[in-house]
């Protein structure tokens, strides 16, 4: 089954990257750029019996390695 | 005193806290291998600073599941001495030995200089060699040293005496304009509650002899030595 896991620095904290980021967008003409996160996407292919089993196991996998939960949030997309 | 200095993959400091210890301090120091699962007799464990497994995914993510890291985990448990320098820091954040996480740095940059850190407990294995308030000159070399935690946590970690060092001026004073790299209330360096586990961005072991320009260091070193002695004979 194949999952896509997205995380993200939470919203309450400072995010350096996303800020430079908007920056440069700034700089290089595009207006109107209010605010950008700089995050990390994970493609991974698993095996599981089910959607839920597989979001069930990306939950553990995020919370014991792919996300630092102290300043980032993760979101699961099982693609099937 | 048995000392050992674990080696990761891309530790990169790892030779110079071995020489401050062996060599500056005369104690039996050794190196140990991350995919050991064996402390070998030591009563002081150092995780130096680097690049662990390149720093990927997150700094010291990857070298907190490290086999060692399992036998650093039970020493630190049963109150042996634990002390993790800048990347070593992170990997103690990371195993959750110690409260928080860093963030890149609020400069965006990765700072290369020296910092001035405020010694705000001296009632530690590490400290007791400083005085309250002493304020110390130590390399800091890190790109992602910007220490975060919520305000509760924050509230509890200074509730509980956690705040080891802070980034101050050369005078001592809180300022922002002298808190390098963004840390939350100015944080340098934390311990956990029992007080045997420390962890700090600054390098002590880059300035321990004087012939480098500065030894503001090697009252830690010799402290934790002194602190793993003394807990042996009262045990």
């Amino acid at each position: 089954m194949k999952a896509r896991v997205t995380v993200y620095p939470r919203r309450e904290v400072l995010d350096p990257q996303g800020m430079a980021i908007r920056n440069a967008l700034g700089r290089l003409g595009f207006e109107g750029v209010e605010d950008v996160r700089a995050g990390k996407s994970f493609e991974i292919d698993l095996e599981a019996r089910s959607s839920e089993q597989a979001a069930e196991r990306l939950r553990a996998m995020c919370e014991k390695l792919l996300a630092n939960t102290v300043v980032e949030d993760y979101s699961i997309e099982v693609l099937g | 005193m048995r000392c050992g200095v674990v080696m990761f993959p891309g530790s990169n400091c790892d030779h110079d806290v071995y020489h401050v210890l062996k060599h500056v301090l005369g104690q039996d120091a050794t190196f140990l291998w991350h995919q050991g699962t064996r402390l070998q007799g030591c009563e002081l464990v150092v995780l130096p600073g680097g690049f662990s497994y390149g720093d990927y995914l997150r700094g010291g993510a990857l070298a907190a599941h490290s086999p060692m890291m399992a036998a650093v985990r039970r020493h630190a448990e049963a109150g042996g001495l634990v002390l993790g320098i800048c990347n070593g820091f992170q990997i103690l954040l990371e195993a959750g030995l110690l409260s928080g996480a860093m963030r890149h740095n609020r400069t965006l940059r990765f700072e290369c200089r020296d910092a001035y850190v405020r010694v705000e407990r001296t009632d530690t294995p590490f400290t007791h060699r400083y005085r309250t308030g002493q304020v110390l000159r130590l390399p800091i070399a890190h790109a992602e040293g910007n220490y975060e935690d919520t305000e509760e946590a924050l509230d509890k970690l200074e509730a509980a005496n956690g705040v080891v060092f802070r980034y101050v001026s050369p005078e001592g004073e809180l300022d922002d304009a002298w808190n390098v790299n963004g840390s939350a209330r100015a944080i340098a360096g934390v311990t956990n509650e029992a007080g045997n586990v420390l962890g700090m961005m600054p390098h002590p072991e880059r300035c321990s002899e004087e012939i480098l320009g500065n030894a503001d260091g090697l009252a830690l070193f010799e402290a934790a030595v002194e602190g793993a002695v003394a807990d042996r004979l009262t045990a």
